[in-house]
């Protein structure tokens, strides 16, 4: 399985200009409130760990949507190829008995 | 509208059957409304249109903060004042989201901000227009934000992925910004004799500026057509424009202020408003660069850009000899 960067870009540019030096990309995720998972929230770019936090709490937390904050950097992240979809994930469609609405209990048993 | 006349292949649509099976894979996607992630197979006019469309919408945004930047220093209250601060600060921040959903299908945003710099890309002609008093920040959150929101609501729904997510949180910011706007016209069309005048000239300066940001009619503009088969673009420039006249109108009454339009009319048989169009010829004018602003906005730019060229470098080479350091010691 091939397993690729999502933040790096494609190779295929609009026009191939030299590429210049840019702040790294990085992914944030926020908490939204204790309890809850980090949540992929979008990206931005700065020039290092603490100016990546500093810029997500700017851009993404400005009305109280969140109380903690990941940032990593876009290339460190591997990811499954959109071909690998079908081998995948489409085994477990046919397990439906792993739901449990798969099984017929009678009422009379109660709340199962 | 924020993103206007973005070309797209110039062709038209590709007849189903000159399509290859990819590109039919590909539209059928489309139509059942799956949505494109940057790392999916997408036709090349498609990628590039987005780029354009992204592109040209976050430019807008960060250009549509000098208009309102103007007035800071200049708000009438300390409360005013903190109010326009997070509305600046929230158009950085769709800028950034935007800029961010543009670079996915594959340019930097670097590159971006040089086309624009360049004028290789285009921001919304409305930001070409000055703000000369305080009730223009009313105008500009009630008329040019409500106009946004009305391009923006449907695109929520567009089929690509990261411009759908970006809009859903800009949507939710809009609406602050056009109540804001509306907050500032009520006030001045409720206050002295002097205000109210202000609140009309506002009114009259945007007017036909806020509708030729949807664009003139593209009925039959071979761009559009591809960009609505592709869901990058939901409604034509003209049905949103209508909407909007049908929306704006009302809400002018109800402050007491006269649309700028003596051909306004109900159309009983239509359930919608007649109205004046803008006169195009001065849109496409500000488009080509003879806005009463174009020189100023895009000089701003520049110096923002040139003048944070040692801010983006020396972070850079801090963090690379911090990475270093770090390195040293381990």
């Amino acid at each position: 399985m091939s397993s690729v960067n999502p933040g790096a870009l494609p190779e295929t540019d609009t026009e191939s200009r030299p590429r210049r030096q840019e702040w790294p990309l990085w992914e944030v995720f926020i908490r939204g409130q204790h309890g809850l998972n980090h949540r992929h929230v979008g990206s931005l770019h700065a020039a290092d760990a603490e100016a990546a936090i500093r810029n997500a709490r700017d851009v993404y937390t400005r009305r109280n949507e969140g109380v903690s904050i990941w940032v990593v950097e876009s290339r460190h992240i591997a990811a499954t190829a959109p071909g690998d979809k079908g081998p995948l994930f489409d085994p477990s469609q046919s397990k439906v008995y792993r739901h449990p609405t798969f099984f017929d209990i009678p009422d009379d048993v109660g709340h199962m | 509208m924020y993103a206007q006349m973005v070309r797209s292949t110039g062709k038209g649509i590709t007849p189903r059957e000159e399509m290859s099976a990819q590109e039919r894979a590909f539209q059928d996607r489309v139509d059942r409304d799956d949505r494109i992630e940057p790392r999916d197979w997408m036709p090349e006019g498609y990628r590039k249109t987005l780029i354009r469309q992204i592109g040209q919408h976050a430019h807008s945004e960060i250009v549509g903060q000098l208009p309102e930047g103007n007035w800071i220093t200049r708000a009438p209250t300390l409360e005013r004042k903190t109010i326009l601060l997070a509305k600046v600060q929230d158009e950085a921040g769709h800028g950034l989201y935007l800029y961010a959903a543009a670079e996915t299908p594959g340019v930097s945003r670097d590159e971006m901000t040089e086309d624009l710099l360049s004028g290789r890309m285009k921001y919304s002609s409305i930001f070409n227009y000055p703000t000369l008093t305080w009730a223009d920040m009313g105008a500009v959150g009630w008329l040019v934000d409500g106009a946004a929101i009305m391009n923006q609501v449907p695109l929520q729904r567009t089929s690509y992925g990261p411009y759908a997510r970006a809009m859903v949180r800009i949507c939710k910011e809009e609406s602050f910004h056009q109540r804001q706007g509306y907050d500032i016209m009520m006030k001045m069309a409720q206050g002295s004799p002097e205000q109210r005048r202000m609140a009309q000239d506002a009114l009259d300066r945007f007017w036909y500026p806020s509708l030729m940001m949807f664009g003139p009619s593209d009925a039959e503009s071979v761009h559009s057509a591809q960009s609505m088969a592709w869901k990058i673009k939901i409604n034509t420039n003209d049905e949103l424009r209508q909407k909007f006249v049908d929306q704006t109108v009302p809400q002018a009454e109800y402050l007491g202020l006269t649309v700028p339009d003596e051909h306004l009319t109900w159309n009983e048989e239509r359930g919608h408003y007649d109205f004046s169009q803008p006169d195009w010829n001065e849109f496409f004018d500000v488009l080509k660069g003879n806005g009463p602003c174009n020189t100023d906005r895009l000089a701003a730019r520049r110096k923002a850009w040139d003048e944070g060229a040692w801010v983006r470098e020396g972070l850079l080479a801090h963090a690379r000899k911090k990475a270093a350091r770090h390195t040293a010691a381990e």
